[in-house]
């Protein structure tokens, strides 16, 4: 496969948020400002990449049936390692992720990544497709956290630039679908044209 | 490489070597880690207690008391600037906020006053329950150099003298259970 289209794959045509529609857990959860949109992008990435080296590196001495643990031990230690490194080293936006950064274990994009690509695929492929999916999901994050942050908080990044509180709602949950409802529709029409 | 056959021995071996290098990796990280977690937390505790107390300068942390209150423990940073007790940063909690605990520091000074306090941990709505952080709002102002003697340490609609967080009513009360319980503690160990 070329190795470009399997790197850009991941940010419009097979956008792990937009169009394969995986990880919305933390997708909605998180994106209440754009820094930590990107915070969650970047963890989750970290972990994708890991995870689909290591799973192309041993598949042929994973018999079939013992896969899926297999690949859920390797997902969680290195979920477990971002964790603990982050509470060392970046202890404010620890804060801020909290409980979604051990929750990555459960993003079916990581076990579907390992599952459904690293497993077939030799080791260079499976990482660059990781990394393309890993920033795509980081986009698509960093993106819904933006038009949320703007809306909600009237700022960007943490900075502000509207006095006051701006469209509450969108910083709450039900703000958090809407917006993501108009991204898929916006997205959905560059796909289109791009066809 | 073909693929191993599913059988008995295969998987045992599979599952034992991956769990295995994987707890073993964890380990070291842990070991790593450990330190810079435990200097990241103490720094952010110094911090709090920074801001809600005078200039000290021994090292409250390493002076703790604590007491049992209401099924979960209050620790007191007494601060000291030559030798004498400048104030008393109180490590307080409550569990009626929004959305679950609330941890704050309630800075005491000798006299019984309260000069300022600082939110530790809350996971309340952000926007509305969150206007307690100081950098999200200066609602916790009002609570700088009070008496909670004629200070009445609750929201108004309850009789009190706190404005209440707008739209956020029940996020204040916790906060203002989090202040009383550290003053009320403050003042029992003070009169004993």
């Amino acid at each position: 496969m070329n190795q470009l289209a399997n790197f850009t794959k991941g940010f419009i045509r097979e956008n792990p948020v937009f169009a394969l529609f995986l990880g919305l857990c933390p997708t909605l959860g998180v994106t209440t400002t754009a820094i930590n949109g990107m915070g969650m992008g970047l963890a989750t990435t970290f972990v994708l990449l890991m995870a689909n080296i290591v799973v192309a590196l041993i598949k042929d001495f994973i018999p079939d049936k013992v896969r899926i643990p297999s690949f859920i031990v390797i997902i969680a230690s290195f979920v477990t390692i971002v964790e603990l490194t982050m509470q060392a080293y970046l202890p404010s936006l620890f804060d801020a992720l909290g409980l979604f950064i051990p929750l990555i274990v459960v993003n079916c994009l990581v076990l579907g990544r390992a599952e459904a690509f690293a497993s077939k695929n030799n080791l260079l492929s499976s990482a660059i497709d990781g990394l393309g999916m890993g920033l795509g999901f980081t986009f698509a994050l960093t993106l819904l956290g933006a038009v949320r942050e703007i809306l909600g908080s009237g700022s960007i990044f943490g900075l502000k630039f509207i006095e006051g509180d701006g469209i509450l709602i969108f910083v709450l949950s039900p703000g958090a679908f809407i917006a993501l409802g108009y991204l898929i529709m916006i997205m959905n029409k560059f796909k289109k044209k791009e066809a | 490489m073909s693929k191993k056959e599913s059988n008995l021995k295969n998987m045992l071996l599979a599952l034992f070597a991956i769990t295995l290098i994987a707890s073993a990796s964890l380990g070291g990280i842990y070991q790593l880690t450990k330190e810079p977690i435990e200097a990241a937390r103490l720094e952010k505790k110094n911090n709090a207690i920074r801001q809600v107390i005078p200039e000290f300068e021994n090292t409250p942390t390493a002076e703790t008391y604590k007491k049992a209150v209401d099924g979960d423990t209050l620790y007191f940073y007494p601060g000291r600037k030559d030798g004498e007790l400048v104030g008393t940063a109180v490590e307080s909690f409550s569990n009626q906020g929004f959305s679950g605990e609330i941890r704050i520091m309630v800075g005491i000074l000798p006299g019984g006053i309260i000069d300022d306090v600082a939110v530790l941990y809350h996971e309340e709505t952000p926007g509305l329950g969150d206007k307690m952080q100081r950098n999200k709002s200066d609602w916790g102002m009002q609570f700088q150099d009070v008496d909670p003697e004629s200070f009445d340490l609750q929201v108004k609609k309850d009789g009190g003298d706190v404005d209440a967080i707008t739209a956020a009513t029940i996020s204040s009360r916790a906060f203002c259970d989090a202040v009383k319980r550290a003053y009320e503690a403050y003042v029992n160990i003070e009169n004993k």
